[in-house]
């Protein structure tokens, strides 16, 4: 599905991202953790054409996505949902939508909106609302349903519970782990590396823009290294946001 | 009564020309982040184009809807060949570069035209005077009321409900995030540019209707006049440009009528006198701008 190799990203002469590979298979979800400052959110804009990438490759269901500009990722299935939301916050939440859908042909925005109100009910209750008007939780909502308007082969999520209150964080991964079951392809970066672990089927560690362990979810959370990094003290696991 | 109805017409016609202005200067600040100086030359542009046609015997309406489309045109020139080789450096380059253009369009017209005023024939049901009740009102500026409104509802509309209008609102909101969702940069662009030329031409059609002839500095005083309006209004939000150019408008036609005759010249000082005061209270216009709109 998404295969990332030998990916390296400089800003200026500092390298964040320093020759990382990984991939993402059809309908799996996929989660790159680790510290602020790790090159994840580096990472995830060079997938979206943000960044300009120094060397490696990124292909998509066997397309290189090299020389491909950001505007016509989304049309190749490349859907991304933005660190810090991003919504458009002076339209209201149908435009938000509309804009997500842009790409579509009108009978295939009609279902696709239809479909998407009926995942975020709140988003309809609210559709004609400024979305800077939302709560931050309403706000990440929007913008997983804005991605997902397009009805993507693969969903890039950055930091979805970052900046939100604990209860709406756990809403937020029920709704990604519900996004995964629908059979929607995902990569999740995250800080929040317990919950995160919890709902992926895989994971990579980064580290000062390197990958320092990979593997199933399941197997990274009860690794050592991961433990005593990222999970050791409950203060670390909820205090890195 | 009498002077009231006068007054009102008075305000309404300098604040729709200064707000169709205005309102082109932020839907190309809402894409790029800067203020397009040359904005006034696409004026002088529409002038020269409907001054020509008249001249090559083009009936006057369609003479005006080319000169219209013409500056609409003009405008995505200019981005093309000026402002596009810049995309992605500073605002304040694209601002130097846009007083380049503006200096440079000047000499042209100059040069190439005339240094003097050219006559621009005005239709006959355009000039002279109406009454209402025992109010005598000009024709143009009730020309200038309906027309300045019916483009404002107009572009309401289109920004509001079409998909380019939302995606012009999109990129004006968050220009990468628009990119991502599949918004093509070139394309909003070149939009926001034909919509400024065009609403340029339109006040120009106004402004012209009601003095009849056009020469190479036209658009200088309008374009000062709407780049106030729109740093008063707040560069944000294309309602801030709408407060912004009736506020400034209301301001003018007030002092118009309150200023004794021999004060009257001192009219646009006292003008920019209180908005310097009002942006010292408010240093963000009406509409507070976003913090961050440089690209």
């Amino acid at each position: 599905m998404l295969v990332v190799s030998n990916l390296c990203v400089s800003y200026g002469p500092v390298a964040a991202v320093k020759g990382i590979s990984f991939e993402v298979d059809s309908g799996e979800l996929v989660t790159i953790i680790g510290a602020n400052g790790a090159g994840k959110t580096t990472t995830l804009n060079a997938i979206m054409g943000l960044v300009p990438i120094v060397s490696g490759n990124i292909v998509l269901k066997g397309n290189s996505l090299a020389g491909v500009p950001v505007e016509n990722r989304a049309g190749m299935g490349l859907s991304f949902s933005p660190e810090g939301r991003r919504v458009f916050k002076s339209l209201s939440v149908i435009d938000n939508l509309r804009a997500g859908g842009c790409t579509l042909s009108r009978s295939d925005f009609d279902r696709r909106l239809g479909s998407v109100l009926e995942q975020f009910p709140v988003l309809r209750e609210r559709r004609e609302q400024d979305a800077g008007t939302l709560s931050g939780g309403e706000q990440q909502m929007l913008a997983i349903a804005r991605a997902l308007m397009v009805n993507p082969t693969c969903l890039i999520l950055d930091e979805p519970s970052l900046g939100l209150a604990p209860k709406i964080v756990t809403k937020v991964f029920e709704i990604i782990a519900e996004l995964r079951a629908s059979g929607v392809t995902i990569l999740l970066v995250e800080q929040n590396v317990k919950k995160s672990l919890a709902i992926a089927d895989r994971a990579y560690v980064m580290e000062l823009g390197m990958i320092v362990r990979s593997g199933p979810a399941d197997e990274l959370a009860d690794d050592q290294f991961v433990h005593d990094s990222y999970l050791g003290t409950g203060s670390r696991e909820s205090g890195n946001g | 009564m009498a002077e009231f109805i006068q007054y009102l017409v008075a305000v309404l016609n300098l604040g729709a020309i200064y707000a169709l202005l205005a309102l082109g200067l932020v839907v190309v600040f809402g894409q790029l982040g800067f203020l397009n100086f040359a904005h006034g030359d696409l004026m002088t542009l529409f002038g020269y184009a409907l001054f020509f046609m008249i001249g090559w015997h083009t009936p006057f309406w369609l003479a005006v809807l080319l000169a219209i489309i013409f500056a609409g045109l003009c405008a995505v020139a200019m981005e093309r060949i000026a402002f596009r080789p810049l995309r992605g450096r500073s605002p304040m380059t694209l601002l130097i570069t846009s007083f380049a253009i503006s200096g440079a369009l000047h000499v042209i017209f100059q040069v190439g035209i005339s240094p003097r005023s050219k006559p621009i024939p005005i239709p006959e049901f355009l000039s002279g005077y109406i009454t209402i009740g025992d109010v005598f009102v000009s024709r143009a500026q009730i020309f200038t009321v309906v027309v300045a409104f019916a483009s404002l509802i107009l572009l309401r509309l289109f920004l509001a409900h079409s998909r380019l209008g939302i995606s012009l609102r999109a990129s004006a909101a968050d220009f990468d995030v628009a990119r991502v969702v599949g918004i093509q940069a070139n394309r909003v662009i070149a939009l926001a540019f034909f919509l400024s030329g065009a609403l340029a031409g339109v006040a120009a059609l106004l402004w012209i209707s009601q003095r009849g002839a056009v020469f190479p500095a036209l658009g200088l005083t309008p374009m000062i006049k709407a780049l106030i309006a729109a740093i008063i209004g707040g560069l944000a939000n294309p309602k801030g440009a709408l407060y912004g150019g009736f506020l400034l408008g209301a301001l003018e036609a007030t002092l118009l009528f309150l200023l004794p005759d021999n004060l009257v010249v001192f009219r646009d000082a006292a003008v920019l006198l209180l908005l310097i005061i009002f942006l010292v209270f408010r240093p963000n216009g009406i509409i507070a701008s976003n913090p961050e709109p440089m690209r």
